[in-house]
Parts: C-alpha cells; structure tokens; sequence
C-alpha cells in the first residue's frame, strides 16, 4: 500500500451580483417567468451586440485586490465557441489569454492549520441559460434568463492537498465574496459553483497523477463529500492496478459515488480568438485607485474591530463575522440596545436556534435586527425579564407584524417594580417558611437563591429577580 | 425631373417648392422599381410602409413643423439592415422568415433625418461575395449588361442607385462590397473609418472589418447621407464617440496643394490595360486640377487577399454561429435529434458559398493552425496598416483602380472562389486597416462598362475623401450616364 | 498544403455542418485551394510585429450598470421556431 497524497485544483464560478447582466441591460434578478429577462442581446438576434457593464468590471477588480492579485491593465475579451442551445450566440464571450486578475491567494484553516492556496487567476464571462430536460415530452425547454449574467471564473493552483481544504477554500471564498458584496452568496439560486480537479500520486513525488474533473459540486458538503469520493475511487483504481482516464465525473450525493459525463467525450476544440466586438479592456491607474480608496471591511477587520470598539471576547467576534450578514445583523440591532455583549449573546444563543431549527440564513429571519435590539434593551433597562425576552422573541418569531409594546402589554410581561409589591410577596413567603428564614439569618447565604425562587414563582415571574434578591438582603441586615 | 440622374438637393428642392409631394415621389420610383424588376435589385418592397411615411412628411412640411434633411427623399437598405417590422433576410434562406423585431442603428438615424425606406436591397448572401450572385433570392443583374454581374456583397443597392431605382442606398463593405459594385455599376460608393457608422443592427459578417456606407448618384449626395448616417453609438462598443465628420459643410473647401500617392503595386499584372488607361486618365485630370501625383509603395498589397481570407471567415464561422434554427430563421424539418437538427438547418439554411466561408473560418481558428493561420494574418494586418501609415507621411490621399476589371459575366467565376476571391484585390486592404475610402466613375470602357476610380484617405478623413470626388465631379460628367434599360 | 477528408469532417463537426460524400468532395478541394492562396502569409516576416485583431488602437467603452431592456418575450418568440410555455424548444437533449 502506497502513502497517496491528493492534488485538487478548484474552479468557482461566482456570479456577479450586478443589476444588469455583464453585456446588455436586461435585469440578473432571480426566479423570472423563463425567458422575461432575455433580451434582444441576450437571445442574440442577428446585428446586435455587446457593451460590457461597468459595474462588473469593478467588482473582478475588488476581487483582485481583496487576494491581493495583480490586476492586468489590459485584459482581452475571447470568443469561446461551441454549440449548445442554451448558448444563444453560438460563443460564449470569456476572458482567456489574458484575464483580468492574476495571482493572489486565499488561506484555508482545517484543524487549526494553516494552508495557503494560490489562486492562478479570475476572469470574467457571460453565464449561459439554463436547459430543462424534463419538462417536455421529447424536447428540452430553453430558458435564457440567466444567459450573460455575470460570472467571474476564479481558479485556484492544484494546491489543495485535502476535501477539508477544499470544502474550506469553498466557505472562505463564499465569505469573501459576500463580505465584498461582489456575490449574493445564495448557493440555492447557483450564485456559487464549483468544479474540481483531482489527482492522486504517491507521496513525495513531485509529478501530477492523472486528474479528473468532478462538474457542478454546488454545496459545501457536496464538495467536501464528493473529493472525498473521488479520491477513494482513484485511489481503488490505483492501487488494484487500474490507470486513472482523464475525464469529466458527476457526484451523485445519493448513491454517494462518482460517474463519467456522458456525451463530454468528443474532445472539444473552442476555437478562441479576441472578440471583435469589444476592444481591448483598459484600466486605469485612477479606477484602481478609486476601487482601492472604496474598500469594504473584511472579516479579519472587522473581527478585530468588534474586539476593540464592542470589547467582545475574540470568540464572539469571530463568531459574529463568520459571514457578513450576521456582522450586519449585530451592528443594526445595536442601533436600538446599547449592550454589544448581549446582543452577541442573544444573536448567538437564542436567535441562532431558532435559525437553525429551520434551517434558514440570518438574512432570512423572521426577527429582524430592529426588533432584536429593542428585546435586548427592553431586558437591559428592566421593562422585561431576561425570561420574558424569551417570550417576546419565541411570540414575534411567530408573528413578526406585531409590535413589541403591543406583546408586552397583551402577554402581561411588563416586569414588576414596585418594592411595595413584592416587600408583600416577600412577607408571604417568609412567613409560611420561618425555619428557612431562621438558616439565612444565620449566614446561609444559598438560601437568597430558593427565597428569590419563592417570590419570583408567587409573581408568576412578573418581578424583577434583582430587586426581589436586593430587599431580601437588606430584610436579613436588618 | 428625370428622377434616373437627379441629385437628391435636386429632389429635396423639388419637395421643398411643392413641385411635388413626397408621396408622388415614392409612387414615381415604386413605378421604377416595378419596371425593372428583371434586375432582381430588391428583395423587399415596402410600398404602403414608404407611401404611408411619405404622406406623414408631407403632412409635417405643409404645417411647417421642422423636417430633416432628408425629408421624404425614399431610399433604400441593403438586406443586412434590421429593419424593424420588415423581412430582413441578409440574402439567405436561414432568415427568409426573419421579421425583424428591431432597427439598425444606421436605419433609425436616417429615417430620423427624415428618409423614406422604401424597401429591402438583393446582396450576396451574408454579404459574402462579389457578384451578388450568391443570393438566396436569385442574382442581381448590372443595369449597364444584364448578361455581367453587378458586383456585390451590395448588388442590390448598387444596381438599384445605377438604374434610377432609387437615389441612393444603404450598403455595407467588408472587403470591398460597397466600392467594387459602385465601380462595377458606375456610380459613387463610400465607406467610412470603422467606427464612424454604428455596427447595432447590421448583420454581421466580419465584426472588425464590416463598416456601412452609402451608394449614391454622386459624392455631394454621398455626403449628405452620410453625414446623418453616422455618429456615436453607445450600442456598439467599437463605435466612436467623436461628432459626426460633417462632410457637406467641408465639401467646397479647395485642396490646395493636394498629394496623390499612386501605389506602383496597383498597375500590375492583374489589372485590364483598359482599366489602367482609364484611372490614369483620371489621375491626369487631378494633375491638371493642380494636385501633385507621388509614386508610392505599399509593399505588403499582395498579403491582403490572403491576410483577408484568414481573419474574415474566422470572424465569420463565429458569427454565423447563431444561426442554430433555435430562437429564429429556418428550423429543418429532418431534426429527430438536436445533432441533425443543427446540421440540417445550417445545411440547408447556408448557400454554398457561406458554407464554404465558415468551413476555412473554423478550419484556421482551430487547434494546431490557430497560430500559423489566424494569429499571422493579424501580424500581416499590422503590416499593411503601418505601410498605410507610411504612405500618407508624405500624401494626402492614395489612388488607382477599384476593380482588376469592369462587370465581368454572370457565371464566369461561380466555379472557382479564389478567382472571385481577387475581385477585392484593391480594395480589402483599406478594411484590413480601417481607413475610408471611396470609389467614384472615372469612365467607360469599349463595351461601355463603368471603371471605378478608387480614393482612399487617411483614419476619419471622409470629408477629404468627399471633397476630391466632389471636384473630380464637377469637372467630369462620368457620374451623370446613367445606362438604358430595356424594359 | 491539401486537406484531408478527416480534416474536413472535424471541421464540419465543429461547425456543425453536414457532410455528405459529394460535398466532402468539393470541400476537400475548395479549402485546398483556398489554404494554397492563404500559404503567402507564411513567406511574410512577421517576428517584430504584435498581431493587429481591430482596426484601430480603441479601448473598451463600459456601460453603467442599468437596466435599459424590457421585456418583450412574447415578441421575441413570436418569430421562434418552437416555444412553449415561455421557453424555447429543441429536440431533446440526451444528458
């Protein structure tokens, strides 16, 4: 048995979260009737054209920047020709010579180890649509909707040694690219996809194994399950004998393996060359400059900002700016509750049940930030019990239309504090258990816990437990 | 007015006195163009489109609104035009049913300035050609020889504007498609620099060779279409954003001290003696107008036909792409598979010759000739326009012939493509290098065919250009024959 | 320099254009014909020279990002060979 290490290569194909698509004005928003946001351009009638969207090209160069890339001052737009009928000019317009960022990297950490991974380039190109095959008996329905939305293609060096890694490498761009607001980040809707190349060879050598391309691993879980797949295929392959054939593979998450595309076996010829339509793309020093000077925070920033200016325990502030949703997430509900260690604690306990219960993204809450807020400051000034907040969130993640004040007067969670109250419900309880007050007189300082419990159970949880403890012991005192 | 040689500040004014109304006026060439069908001219006629356009123009001069300068003057477009609502068919069977959604850029400009589209003209299919023999919809015949071809890619135009049909026409030129017929059939044919026309709507055949122009009866009515035909484009990402190049205003201004260079390599072998003897008469007549004649050389002419024949069917295998029988144009009816289904169209839907094209196009784009084919002919393409450059340090404007020969027979180079290839021999290294250019009537020859003079000038010098044909006009009447057509 | 019929049909295979035995034929001699015209270029000393793919030394024009067209599906699909329930239709796709 040899020792094998595993060679992985990763290309992401993110989408661009412009408005337009990359080459003509048609909208890039998701879930259309097919075929509403194909334009003229879009569905290629003959004559029409392409003008490339600004926008898009300041997002490769935010891209770029962020791993630290170089970014080429003229990058080439190339025709890439094939036939597919969800390819409506018969092209697709990519970047391939010379893409629009070069180099830069991206550090994974599984285990605790760092691994730093090359990126060898992001290009952008046009999305094709999408073919549905099961739709309609004996033809494929085309919907070219998605056709020229905005990719950029991001490459990484066969640096990856692992699935881990891989499936890391996947979340931290995933991070990335929504901490720069370059992508929607939602893999549902395919705003992330992958490909992976890999190769095994026995430890120590230096030269590649045959690779395979595994297509379309569009989840996390799929890209660390389907490498791992992969890699115990090859390995089988290997070790009884076998060559490996370079191909494209498909995982299939339910019968867990990997298998060979079909129909990808004719070898393709695309036929590049600089698209005539669209000169040269030239960058200038000022338009660089101006991206750099526009620069979202990113998680490492901002983690270490919430550390000095929230003073949070770098476990929370790391937890916080996992992804940037829920770093926005905090920071507005700290617009209503002055209390950044108990918003970071409601956000991570209480909240992030519920989310995950149903599995569903912060961004999708049912409570937003505002209401959050307002429950923690409601807490915080005293109004309600730390018990009653639990209340509020569990009524309003039911019903989110309500209003906080209206749940707080309807449930009766308004918090008692009038001393005189609960000096009353203190006199009850201490006369019905006149041993127990005996033992607390004497110095049974555990006792304020059960009396505490006593009173706050007679005030079906109305008083406030601080107050409530505070006359107990100032009645001892005396 | 005799409406087969009339200018159209002729027309305008006619229109502008009342002498008649805009309608008439489209009647009138409705009536010419029916009379000369035999010359297979157009393949659209938009007769209640026009007359209906005309009436509204008229209708607007009699309340004395603002109108255009080319108000209710009818032209024509060639059939690589979109046009929005009208067949649009590029001369090909794939789009024989293409009803187009939308409009060229270069038509809405022109029927903005006031313009009458009063139908669709007959082109090689895809503009690949130069006999306009290559169409779907039967050949365009010469109006001075219904027997010889009319030039092409833009036959239709060509002829049309010739016959009287119409006074002037819309073309495009991609390797000489707009001058080689004006040559052929006697009359004023202009391409701009790339860049000056928009490219939003024409049908692409080479994206960076292809420019539109302008078929008129002379280089003043040239002028004046192309001054509101062309202009900046945000559509088309390789349109210039400069102002028009306002060739009308600049047409009187004398050429002082103009330099002619005349190419050694354009008076070969090759070229009809009776040609040569033509141009160089022409050339003589602008020595006596006090211009100064140069011997220049551009050494790298003989690489265009070749240079052009790599990078043109390159372009265009990727261009015609489209035309899959999926979103538009003619589906085969013999696809059970979508395999077959592509194959049998683009069979079917292409003419032979587009085949061909897109055949040799694949061919030098693909693995292993990409480099020896297609990236050299980019390196020659340098050295033809750097030998351009070279030439007009010391010149004003190149000239010689537009064609080898005058109109040559319908059928005689049908056989052999790289025969026909050279009919562009003069004129597709100007598209190589993007420069204008034009071809005016310097004459005829024994059997009375026209000779085109080529002129060529330097990057967005279209004025220049405009202003040599325009005192070569003014001292010649070549531009005002017009040929009898039996009828 | 000639082509040979395997040429030609990877060629046609790409271009997606059929190939029967006649047009094979005229294909095989046509591009030989043509390749021949097109061998000229090989003589040109083009080692100092940067290939040239547009006419003049233009830069990319970008658009701001703004939705500029609307929807016109049922237009556009009005000239459609085959459409249904809004998408476009071809012959089955096998996989």
């Amino acid at each position: 048995m040899s020792d094998w290490e595993s060679v992985i290569g990763l290309e992401v194909h993110i989408q661009l979260a412009t408005r337009s698509k990359i080459f003509s004005g048609a909208s890039t928003e998701f879930g259309a009737e097919p075929n509403n946001q194909a334009c003229l351009i879009d569905v290629a009638l003959p004559g029409v054209l392409p003008v490339c969207n600004l926008e898009a090209v300041r997002m490769a160069v935010k891209f770029g920047i962020a791993i630290g890339a170089g970014i080429n001052r003229k990058s080439i737009f190339e025709r890439k020709n094939y036939f597919y009928p969800d390819l409506p000019k018969g092209y697709q317009i990519s970047q391939y010579q010379i893409p629009i960022v070069v180099g830069g990297t991206l550090d994974t950490v599984v285990d605790g180890s760092v691994h730093t991974v090359g990126i060898t380039r992001a290009h952008l190109e046009e999305d094709a649509g999408k073919s549905l095959h099961d739709e309609f008996p004996g033809a494929t329905g085309i919907d070219l909707n998605r056709a020229g939305t905005p990719l950029l293609e991001i490459v990484s060096d066969p640096d990856i040694r692992s699935a881990q890694q891989a499936a890391d490498y996947m979340r931290r761009l995933h991070r990335l690219v929504t901490y720069l607001g370059i992508c929607d980040g939602n893999m549902q809707e395919g705003s992330l996809r992958c490909d992976a190349n890999v190769s095994m060879r026995p430890r120590g050598q230096e030269e590649l194994g045959t690779r395979t391309e595994l297509k379309n691993i569009n989840s996390f879980r799929f890209v660390e399950k389907g490498i791992i797949t992969e890699i115990d295929r090859q390995i089988d392959v290997l070790e009884s004998g076998g060559t490996v054939i370079q191909e494209t593979r498909l995982y299939d998450p339910i019968r867990n393996i990997t298998r060979p595309m079909r129909g990808k076996e004719d070898a393709q010829d695309y036929r590049y060359f600089p698209d005539p339509d669209l000169p040269p793309l030239v960058l200038s020093e000022e338009f660089i400059d101006s991206v750099r000077t526009d620069f979202p925070e990113l998680p490492e920033q901002r983690k270490l900002r919430f550390m000095t200016q929230f003073n949070l325990s770098e476990a929370d502030a790391a937890q916080l700016t996992q992804s940037r949703p829920v770093a926005d997430y905090f920071e507005s509900a700290l617009d209503h509750a002055d209390n950044p260690k108990g918003v970071a604690n409601w956000i991570n306990g209480e909240l992030s049940s519920y989310l995950n219960k149903e599995g569903i993204d912060i961004s999708d809450s049912r409570v937003d930030p505002d209401a959050l807020g307002q429950i923690v400051a409601n807490v915080d000034s005293g109004v309600i019990s730390g018990h009653g907040g639990k209340i509020l969130l569990s009524i309003l993640w039911e019903k989110p239309k309500l209003s906080i004040n209206e749940i707080i007067e309807s449930e009766n969670l308004r918090q008692d504090s009038d001393s005189g109250t609960i000096e009353a419900l203190i006199d009850e309880v201490f006369a019905a258990e006149p041993e127990q007050v005996q033992r607390l007189k004497d110095g049974n300082q555990k006792l304020i816990g059960f009396f505490v419990g006593q009173v706050m159970k007679k005030s079906r949880g109305k008083a406030d437990p601080k107050l409530v403890s505070d006359i107990i012991r100032k009645r001892i005192r005396s | 007015m005799n409406l087969a040689n009339s200018g159209l500040n002729q027309i305008a004014e006619a229109l502008d006195n009342r002498e008649m109304s805009s309608v008439e006026l489209c009647e009138d060439y409705l009536t010419r163009i029916d009379d000369a069908e035999q010359l297979n001219a157009f393949i659209t006629i938009d007769r209640e489109g026009a007359i209906e356009n005309a009436r509204q123009v008229d209708e607007n001069r009699q309340s004395g609104a603002s109108l255009g300068p080319l108000a209710g003057i009818p032209i024509a477009h060639k059939d690589i035009f979109c046009t929005k609502g009208l067949l649009t068919s590029c001369g090909s069977r794939i789009l024989s049913n293409f009803i187009s959604p939308y409009s060229a850029t270069v038509v809405e400009r022109l029927s903005a300035a006031g313009a009458i589209t009063i139908g669709k003209t007959n082109m090689d299919e895809f503009a690949m050609g130069s006999s306009s023999e290559h169409s779907y919809y039967r050949p365009v015949l010469n109006p001075w020889d219904t027997t010889r071809v009319p030039g092409g890619s833009s036959g239709g135009s060509a002829a049309a504007v010739a016959a009287g049909l119409i006074p002037a026409a819309t073309g495009t030129d991609t390797g000489g498609s707009i001058r080689q017929p004006a040559a052929l059939c006697g009359i004023t044919g202009i391409k701009p620099s790339y860049g000056r026309a928009s490219r939003f709507g024409m049908i692409a055949f080479a994206s960076s060779l292809d420019q539109a122009g302008i078929f008129a009866r002379s280089a003043k009515d040239a002028a004046l279409l192309l001054d509101s035909m062309c202009g900046y484009d945000p559509k088309d990402s390789t349109s210039l954003d400069i102002p028009p190049p306002q060739c009308t205003q600049k047409l009187e201004t004398p050429l002082d001290g103009l330099r002619i260079g005349i190419p050694e390599e354009y008076f070969t072998a090759g070229l009809d003696a009776k040609v040569a003897e033509i141009v160089q008469r022409a050339l003589k007549e602008y020595e006596s107008l006090g211009a100064t004649l140069i011997d220049v050389k551009l050494p790298n002419s003989d690489a265009a036909i070749p240079c052009y024949y790599v990078i043109a069917p390159a372009e265009a295998s990727s261009n015609l792409s489209r035309f899959d029988g999926v979103r538009y144009g003619y589906r085969s009816e013999h696809g059970e598979s979508l395999a077959q289904m592509y194959r049998k169209t683009r069979s079917e839907g292409f003419g032979p010759e587009v085949r061909r094209r897109i055949m040799i196009g694949t061919y030098v784009l693909s693995h292993g000739y990409y480099d020896a084919y297609y990236v050299k002919a980019q390196r020659v393409r340098r050295l033809i326009s750097n030998d351009y450059s070279r030439v007009f340090e010391t010149c004003d404007l190149i000239m010689g012939p537009t064609t080898p020969t005058t109109a040559f027979e319908i059928g005689a180079k049908m056989s052999d493509p790289v025969l026909m290839y050279l009919n562009d021999v003069y004129t597709a290294a100007v598209n190589l290098a993007g420069l204008p250019a034009i071809s005016i009537p310097a004459g005829f020859d024994e059997l009375g065919l026209p000779v085109g003079l080529h002129i060529v000038a330097p990057y967005l010098e279209e004025a220049r250009l405009l202003q040599a044909a325009h005192l070569y006009q003014k001292h010649t009447d070549y531009h005002l024959a017009t040929p009898d057509l039996v009828t | 320099m000639s082509v040979s019929r395997k040429d030609v049909k990877v060629i046609a295979t790409l271009a997606q254009l059929d190939l029967e035995d006649h047009a094979a034929k005229s294909y095989i001699q046509e591009m030989t014909d043509i390749l021949a015209m097109i061998q000229k270029l090989q003589q040109i000393d083009t080692s100092k020279i940067d290939p040239m793919p547009h006419p003049q030394d233009i830069q990319l024009r970008l658009r701001s990002d703004e939705l500029t067209e609307p929807e016109q599906r049922s237009e556009l699909q009005s000239i459609a060979p085959s459409t249904e329930k809004g998408f476009y239709l071809v012959p089955k796709v096998l996989d």
